[in-house]
């Protein structure tokens, strides 16, 4: 009876479900372009998404013009504040034409991040290859700045200055090392806290169903872990923008 | 050994990297409230700066457990 009862439990819900299930990417439209697989997958249907959701917020609230914002018209301005400030402060008066890419990066990612906390959602920053993808353009686009507004002057970033000279040699590697680890940790960093908050998520609300009435422990915990997963999502975002704009504001002032 | 076994003992071996995350996130805050309790007026200034070496310490942690992830689910 017990083993009856068991298995009926254990057949429903969410308890047959491989934690990682939910990071699966289907294609919709099935594309195929000789050996290209450009399917319109799941992920791209949440970043289409994503991308609608940021320029209808900033359009139509915006579109009064308010010299009093509204909600949503405040909503859009703290967002743009937001972005302004940091990189303000962290890349100066001259990082201000990049100002586009950084509030491009951060509403993106932000979006992205909190549209995974939509149950039965997907979450298309918990795949490397889009963080990855998203790294490698600022870190690209970071040197390429350097040596465009420095020239081979940019190298120098590479000698740490006050130095004694003997040292120099060690210094330089360890350096370009931590330079290049720049776009891998960058983009791990977000990566890692997008999968492992949403498996956590999923292996802790699995053990709801298993205790019966002790459940309420791990549904306690998964309550928790849900503020937390909010506190994550916004954070990481704003972490990967001002990264970004210190990456920026290193190849415009050399150190 | 059984395969099944051993990966579950290298993924529990994998998470123990956990640890000096704690340690550090510990150290994180602790460094924070050392701080603002000498100087209350510089707590607006260190606010969004703590913000970053948090994530960025936690992410440690992270990597430790997306390496018992892999061993768990990928091999």
């Amino acid at each position: 009876m017990a083993e009856g009862s068991a298995a009926e439990h254990g057949g429903g819900g969410g308890l047959n479900l491989h934690p990682l299930e939910q990071f699966e990417i289907t294609p919709l439209i099935p594309i195929h372009l000789g050996e290209l697989n450009i399917s319109y997958t799941n992920s791209s249907l949440w970043m289409t998404i994503a991308v609608a959701i940021i320029i209808a917020l900033m359009t139509l609230p915006t579109r009064g013009r308010a010299l009093v914002p509204g909600r949503m018209q405040s909503v859009a301005e703290i967002l743009y504040e937001t972005t302004a400030n940091m990189l303000r402060e962290s890349a100066g008066r001259d990082g201000r034409q990049y100002f586009p890419f950084v509030f491009a990066l951060f509403s993106f990612l932000l979006v992205g991040n909190l549209q995974g906390m939509i149950p039965g959602s997907f979450t298309f920053t918990s795949h490397i290859v889009v963080t990855f993808g998203l790294a490698l353009v600022v870190w690209v686009g970071t040197t390429a700045i350097g040596f465009i507004r420095h020239g081979v002057g940019f190298l120098s970033f590479f000698v740490p200055s006050g130095a004694p000279v003997w040292s120099a040699p060690l210094l330089v590697m360890i350096e370009l090392i931590s330079y290049l680890s720049r776009p891998v940790s960058l983009a791990l960093r977000l990566f890692a806290n997008m999968l492992v908050g949403h498996t956590l998520l999923k292996t802790i609300g699995g053990f709801v169903f298993v205790l019966g009435i002790a459940g309420v422990v791990p549904l306690a915990a998964t309550v928790a872990i849900t503020a937390l997963e909010f506190l994550v999502a916004v954070l990481q975002a704003y972490v990967f923008a001002i990264l970004s704009c210190i990456y920026l504001s290193d190849a415009l002032h050399l150190h | 050994m059984e395969l099944e076994a051993a990966k579950l003992i290298g993924a529990g071996l994998a998470a123990i990297g956990v640890i000096g995350a704690g340690i550090g996130v510990g150290n994180v805050w602790a460094s924070y409230y050392d701080a603002i309790a000498r100087n209350p007026s510089a707590k607006d200034d260190i606010g969004a700066n703590i913000w970053i070496g948090f994530a960025v310490t936690e992410a440690i942690a992270l990597y430790a457990l997306i390496i018992a992830l892999i061993v768990l689910f990928a091999f």
